[in-house]
């Protein structure tokens, strides 16, 4: 077992399917000789040649539309579309085509199709690099939308995406990619699709987070406890099919919760799961729940982007609120 | 300092002449075939109109006619092999009628019943696409997985003139030319994309040009001949299946029909324009003139055929409404290959519900 860090554990598992697969076929931008801009794909034309790594043009629409092409005609296409922010290219042929194609052919066909994508703030990139979008695909029936936040997950979920018969985004936090090492087998393993993980135990609040919130709602656990209040985290990781069992069950036992995404606030998965969990546990419930997400503006520039962002300190805000009824 | 230009008049490949004479030779194959082909033509006329018919009856909902595309449609997909990707556009259902689609099942689209887009297990086809280009890039991916995989198929894209302004359709010829694939993109320039004229859709004189921007081959063809379009895809598919790469063509023609059945076409069309090409330029017309003049054909046997048709449409349209009606359960059913949980709590909702009735 070796210490890997979430870019260097995806990057195994890509390594991973290439090898034990040969339809699995990687297309993007820069995915090549490059190695992707953040070095996911890093070293593996080399190893896998030209024809199974391969520099796309300049072209997102292009690179899903054929992928889906060369997903139903046999391969196991993983697409990168190198930030989240440009995915609105390719709309289209996301929502209108790969998602659709089993529904509208009643099975005849489907898209194994994969397509990573780096996204979220707290980096300073330029406009339009940073969007945490997952709404928009969360809300189109036929896509998975899974969101790692640790290397552990990272590469069990990705190699679960190639798996799967059924396209998903795969939507990795840019400011996680290095941020921490942990235990990342050298042997191949999967995270099931459609589950969360309670990633620590607690009574009276429970703090409902994915991808790069979840380090944050770790600390302000850590926080809370030091005032007395006791707080259950669950990593959501799979945001379409939503696990609503594990989220529902946590609340029920807590009575509280705090939902907290980068993305805007407004129709946002936050706001799914809260209607959501009304629905189930309503009656459990001891406060109104809590959203702390990004404000319903456009992503700001990098000099404004830190207080626009979730933070530990709205969160604690949130959860005294949700204490205090 | 130079400068590109385009460098004349365009071409138009063309074989049998309005009157039914030969321009040139005709290719080899189409003595055998010719006759058949005429069949399947008058076939798809009369089952163009029926469906315009049964959707003024209310038996069937939106229909997108293809009347006086015949001839580049049936002469294209002759060319291919059953087992070559086929990616249409929805008003290609006489090609695909000729591929194997049966009528009965061509006319669930318009029934708007759910089974119409699970497409015969024998052909690599798929259903007609609705959003105008996007498949382009679906033949491509597909011919790139046949290259990769080492198989001997090819990939065809079949679309409109206005496809030609979207981006699929320029990102398409792009990757296809970037990687080589074996995939034939074949357009039907009709002169309108709904009401706007092909002149107003591009500023290029034709649409098979674009392909010398893209590296690639391109043949522009007389559609309402079908020897020269048959001539033209097998040209197209045995150079894209011997390892040449991809051939964009432009097939000439006219919707003699409405957009769909929604659309009045009088808005916008010049009937002086319309009459020529309904008369003169008809592409049944023309080949029966050739078979006449071969001894291959005459009016009596129009008639006894035009008869056999209208029987066998009959038949086609009570199997069309003989199909049981879906279960508006089974929308669940192929969302995902595993329904998730909250999917099973929606079905059983609307199963509950349903039973309540």
């Amino acid at each position: 077992m070796a210490e890997r860090t979430m870019i260097a554990a995806i990057q195994h598992a890509l390594w991973t399917a290439l090898a034990e697969d040969p339809r699995v076929i990687i297309l993007g931008e820069d995915v090549g000789k490059n190695g992707g801009v953040f070095r996911a794909t890093e070293g593996l034309q080399a190893e896998f040649g030209e024809h199974r790594v391969v520099d796309t043009p300049l072209a997102e629409s292009g690179i899903v539309g054929t992928a889906i092409g060369l997903a139903v005609a046999g391969m196991r296409p993983v697409a990168e579309i190198q930030f989240l922010g440009f995915i609105y290219e390719t709309m289209d042929q996301i929502a209108s085509q790969a998602a659709r194609i089993r529904f509208r052919t009643q099975g005849r066909f489907h898209v194994p199709l994969v397509i990573r994508s780096p996204f979220g703030g707290g980096v300073r990139t330029p406009e339009l690099h940073s969007d945490s979008l997952e709404a928009l695909f969360v809300h189109t029936p036929g896509l998975q939308v899974v969101m790692p936040s640790n290397p552990y997950d990272a590469k069990g979920l990705l190699l679960a995406a190639i798996d799967s018969e059924d396209p998903v985004l795969f939507l990795e936090p840019m400011r996680l990619y290095r941020a921490q090492r942990m235990e990342v087998p050298d042997e191949r393993y999967t995270v099931p699709i459609g589950t969360a993980q309670v990633v620590r135990d607690g009574r009276d609040v429970t703090l409902l987070a994915w991808g790069p919130t979840v380090p944050l709602a770790l600390q302000a656990a850590e926080q809370a406890a030091s005032t007395d209040v006791s707080c259950e985290v669950i990593d959501v990781r799979t945001l379409a099919p939503l696990d609503l069992d594990t989220l529902a069950a946590s609340v029920q036992k807590t009575g509280r919760a705090v939902v907290i995404h980068e993305a805007v606030r407004t129709a946002g998965v936050g706001a799914e799961i809260v209607a959501s969990l009304n629905d189930a546990v309503f009656y459990s419930l001891l406060a109104p729940i809590q959203r702390v997400t990004g404000y319903d503006t456009p992503y700001p520039p990098p000099l404004v982007e830190d207080a626009w962002l979730p933070s530990v300190p709205r969160i604690l805000r949130a959860i005294a609120e949700v204490m205090e009824e | 300092m130079e400068i590109y230009r385009w460098p004349g008049e365009p071409t138009l490949h063309q074989i049998l002449r309005e009157d039914g004479t030969l321009a040139r030779e005709e290719p080899p194959g189409v003595q055998d075939q010719a006759q058949a082909w005429y069949r399947f033509m008058v076939f798809c006329r009369r089952f163009d109109q029926k469906a315009l018919n049964l959707q003024r009856q209310g038996r069937l909902g939106t229909y997108a006619p293809f009347s006086g595309q015949e001839a580049a449609q049936i002469g294209s997909f002759a060319a291919l092999r059953r087992d070559d990707w086929v990616f249409p556009s929805y008003r290609e259902l006489a090609g695909m009628m000729y591929h194997g689609l049966d009528p009965a099942h061509a006319l669930l689209f318009s029934r708007g019943h759910p089974a119409a887009g699970y497409m015969p297990k024998e052909l690599a086809m798929f259903p007609g696409q609705i959003i105008i280009g996007a498949q382009l890039l679906h033949a491509t991916g597909a011919a790139w997985a046949c290259k990769l995989r080492g198989e001997d198929r090819v990939a065809a894209a079949f679309f409109g003139d206005g496809a030609t302004s979207q981006g699929d359709f320029h990102e398409a010829l792009n990757f296809a030319s970037v990687f080589q694939l074996p995939v034939v993109f074949f357009c039907q320039n009709n002169q309108y994309a709904i009401s706007v004229p092909v002149t107003r859709q591009m500023a290029t004189p034709t649409v098979a040009q674009k392909a010398i921007a893209y590296q690639i081959e391109g043949i522009r063809v007389d559609g309402n001949d079908i020897f020269a379009v048959y001539d033209a895809m097998r040209y197209a598919v045995e150079h894209a299946r011997s390892g040449g790469g991809p051939v964009l063509i432009e097939a000439v023609t006219y919707r003699l029909g409405p957009h769909t059945t929604s659309d009045d076409p009088t808005r916008y069309r010049d009937p002086e324009v319309h009459d020529a090409w309904a008369r003169a330029k008809d592409p049944l017309l023309r080949l029966r003139r050739w078979l006449e003049r071969q001894g291959l054909w005459d009016e009596d046997q129009e008639r006894a055929w035009t008869a056999e048709v209208d029987t066998r449409l009959a038949e086609a349209t009570e199997r069309m409404e003989q199909t049981p009606m879906p279960d508006p359960a089974s929308v669940f059913d192929h969302v995902y290959a595993q329904m998730p949980p909250a999917l099973r709590r929606q079905k059983q909702e609307l199963t509950d519900l349903r039973g309540r009735v």
